[in-house]
């Protein structure tokens, strides 16, 4: 039953328009419903793995013929992140939103965002994929601008035009592979490749060197990244937790391997390319991060360069190093969106997210600052914290595979992070500050919860580790290991 | 005072065409599936019949027939009856499979879900393409807005 | 192979308007220009010459029709194209609101 996971959040998307008109809060329980139910099922994908391979075959059709839908190792990982962040977001919303003047119209493009997601996730056709992307980023821009102030609305059309390029880029490489084997399938398209003659290769180079700049541009890596200091912070709080959590890993860092990987051949050159761009980043956006002052917008410049990490390990092509690069894929998307709803609330409460005007939260606000407390050091890679773990795999890949320097950037890089979250812990919770503060209240009921949620997730990450790399990390980078053979496991031999 | 809309001519011809263009569009969605056209075509060309009304009579006399909760209303409905359409395969086991009977082919009662999808999709295009055009038209620019009602 | 070199010109010529305009409205259609290159680009592929048009129809053999895939494919990815185009005029008459002028250098209130 794979296409559930469409089904659901797109008939949610549907029904919420009619369905407010009907009565006003039918919206949120609508979409947190739906919200749970994936969830649910993307955790009880986990066990239809254990049977190997699982393939859909939409209206009945065959590949090439038709549009299939496939779970592997990798489906599964992803479809956890997404949903898992998407349902604590829903939940989140449901005080945070009121601040707003049509929630139904929030919660309409907030499940067309999750039915984007999940169909990136769960589909084995090129062009299907395509669209599904297209869904995922127009439900984005729009909610970028969702709040039609000055700021939102420049950032959304800044990320509007970027954002259009990168799919524009995409679809050009799609068609160049579809005039160079004719089929879309992706199974079918990495078969045709590799049988084909030689000039395929140089189809194939072409190819992506597009699809990198494409999927690129779409995850903000460095040479790409102008858009999203701008665009996350704008977002309502839970939609940049989804934006920075899960949408640029899932339309660029997940669609960025599968292409790569299993349909065009991990070769020397690409791997170098992604060590080379995951340095750039983890660099560039670190250093760009010390001198904000805006609250969501040093958290935005955090996201580039933790990225960076998750494509520098991925580049890395040793077992170890993918493993390292898609748990840190995980526990970014479980830290980054709890930094970016702990920013949501200081905002709720006060009013600000200039650093400056904060001061002195821990004693107003104890949740609040006892999670982000948590995942600042997460962040930051503290020991029994999940972050730590992951980048330790990243750093002890990247010297096994003999990069000695960007082993060494990782690890400066942690320490400038270390800093930089200090600064925040300092400036915005710990300092003290007088009167200015005095009124300020906890955030309410379901914000909390969502918060404490994450929190609980990210110490059980670092404490678990080990099992959950066994269960869900290792398929996860088997998937990704196959190579070409996935065309062998979804077409059959 | 000016009366809303374009001159006389315009709005006496556009009364004639309009239900023409609107006819066409019917015709265009319900053939789609043995001739070119079908949903997508048919939705536009019938948003474009609504959209020749709001440019002869000025925006209120149009809205007065289909106001913009009515539009948003039809898209989601057409949405939803796509989303159901697809649901309906599940009972054939599979989803998005056609379970209705085929029929003879080049018959205007043939291959069995196809004709409801383009309805559906008729009716999402439709209402989505004028729900576009009214939001657009509606935003007035700041300096229209002083003399403008609101 | 000729028409296969327009068709990039053409995707330049919206790279360039894209890149180059400061006024917002044009910056949009350089962006539909390239995209319509890129539709060109699939059409292109499916085409084929002296091909009829794949419609199937009582009186006509299934003989040199133009590939119909690329152009289903393109049918989506215009509707696409609408729907991203709509939202970008959308947000362009918000900001000419909030700013009173469409020239990109002066709507810059997001730095750093």
């Amino acid at each position: 039953m794979l296409p559930i996971f469409v089904i659901i959040p797109l008939g949610c998307a549907f029904l919420i328009p009619i369905a407010s008109k009907w009565r006003k809060g039918s919206a949120q329980i609508l979409a947190n419903l739906a919200g749970g139910l994936l969830l649910l099922f993307s955790i009880k994908s986990i066990f239809w793995l254990k049977t190997g391979i699982k393939l859909y075959y939409l209206g009945g059709w065959k590949p090439p013929f038709g549009i299939a839908m496939a779970l592997d190792g990798m489906t599964v990982l992803m479809l956890i992140v997404v949903n898992l962040i998407g349902c604590l977001a829903l939940v989140y919303s449901i005080d945070y939103i009121k601040r707003y003047t049509s929630p139904a119209l929030y919660y309409t493009l907030f499940s067309l965002l999750l039915a984007g997601l999940n169909g990136v996730v769960v589909s084995a056709d090129l062009f299907n994929l395509f669209v599904f992307l297209e869904i995922t980023s127009i439900a984005s821009y729009a909610l970028v601008a969702f709040g039609t102030e000055a700021e939102e609305l420049e950032a959304s059309f800044k990320y509007l035009v970027l954002g259009s390029v990168a799919s524009i880029l995409i679809l050009l490489a799609i068609g160049m592979l579809l005039g160079s084997v004719s089929t879309l399938n992706m199974a079918d398209i990495s078969r045709s490749l590799a049988a084909s003659s030689s000039s395929s290769k140089d189809i194939i180079l072409y190819c992506t060197a597009l699809f990198i700049m494409g999927f690129g541009l779409k995850t903000a890596l460095v040479p790409f990244h102008a858009w999203l200091p701008d665009a996350h912070p704008a977002a309502p709080a839970p939609m940049s937790a989804m934006l920075s959590g899960v949408v640029i890993k899932t339309i660029g860092v997940y669609a960025l391997c599968r292409v790569v990987f299993n349909i065009l051949g991990f070769t020397q050159m690409i791997s170098s390319i992604f060590i080379w761009l995951g340095i750039i980043s983890m660099l560039v956006g670190v250093l760009l991060a010390i001198g904000q002052w805006d609250f969501k917008r040093l958290l935005a410049y955090h996201s580039i360069s933790q990225i960076g990490y998750v494509i520098f390990g991925i580049g890395l092509g040793t077992p170890l190093g993918i493993m390292g690069g898609l748990f840190h894929l995980f526990n970014h998307s479980l830290f980054k969106s709890l930094l970016f709803l702990n920013a949501g609330s200081v905002e709720y409460s006060t009013g600000t997210r200039q650093l400056e005007k904060l001061g002195g939260l821990s004693k107003q606000m104890p949740v609040t600052s006892a999670t982000s407390l948590i995942a600042s050091l997460s962040i930051a890679g503290i020991p029994p914290f999940c972050g730590f773990w992951s980048k330790l795999v990243i750093i002890i890949a990247a010297f096994q595979a003999n990069n000695i320097a960007g082993g060494v950037v990782c690890v400066l890089v942690g320490i400038i992070t270390l800093a930089s979250f200090l600064k925040i812990q300092k400036y915005v919770f710990i300092r003290k500050v007088e009167e200015a503060m005095a009124g300020v209240k906890e955030a309410p009921l379901y914000m909390l919860f969502s918060m404490a949620v994450l929190a609980v997730l990210c110490v059980a990450a670092g404490l678990l580790f080990l099992p959950f790399m066994d269960t869900i990390i290792k398929p996860a980078s088997d998937a990704l290991l196959e190579g070409l053979n996935y065309a062998g496991l979804i077409l059959g031999t | 005072m000016k009366e809303a809309g374009m001159s006389l001519i315009v709005k006496r011809i556009t009364k004639i065409t309009v239900s023409l263009i609107f006819l066409y569009g019917v015709y265009i969605v319900l053939h789609g599936h043995i001739t070119p056209g079908g949903g997508f075509a048919g939705g536009v060309i019938i948003a474009l019949s609504f959209i020749h009304l709001v440019l002869a009579f000025g925006k209120e006399a149009a809205l007065k027939r289909l106001n913009e909760t009515a539009v948003s209303a039809i898209e989601s409905l057409g949405g939803l009856l796509f989303w159901g359409i697809a649901l309906l395969g599940l009972l054939g086991g599979v989803f998005f499979l056609n379970i209705l009977p085929k029929g003879r082919i080049f018959h205007l009662f043939s291959s069995g879900t196809i004709v409801l999808c383009n309805i559906a999709i008729f009716l999402k295009v439709g209402a989505g393409l004028f729900a576009i055009f009214i939001a657009l038209a509606a935003m007035r620019m700041p300096a229209e807005k002083k003399e403008g009602k609101k | 192979m000729s028409i296969y070199i327009l068709c990039l010109i053409l995707f330049a010529v919206g790279l360039y308007c894209l890149l180059v305009k400061r006024n917002l409205i044009k910056k949009i259609v350089g962006l539909g220009i390239m995209e319509y290159a890129v539709n060109l680009f699939f059409i292109l592929l499916g085409y084929r010459h002296n091909g009829q048009a794949p419609i199937l129809d009582k009186e006509q053999a299934i003989v040199n029709m133009v590939d119909p895939l690329p152009q289903a494919l393109i049918l989506t990815s215009i509707v696409i194209g609408l729907g991203v185009m709509a939202l970008m005029v959308a947000i362009t008459v918000r900001l000419y609101e909030k700013y009173r002028t469409f020239d990109i250098g002066e709507i810059r209130r997001l730095k750093g």
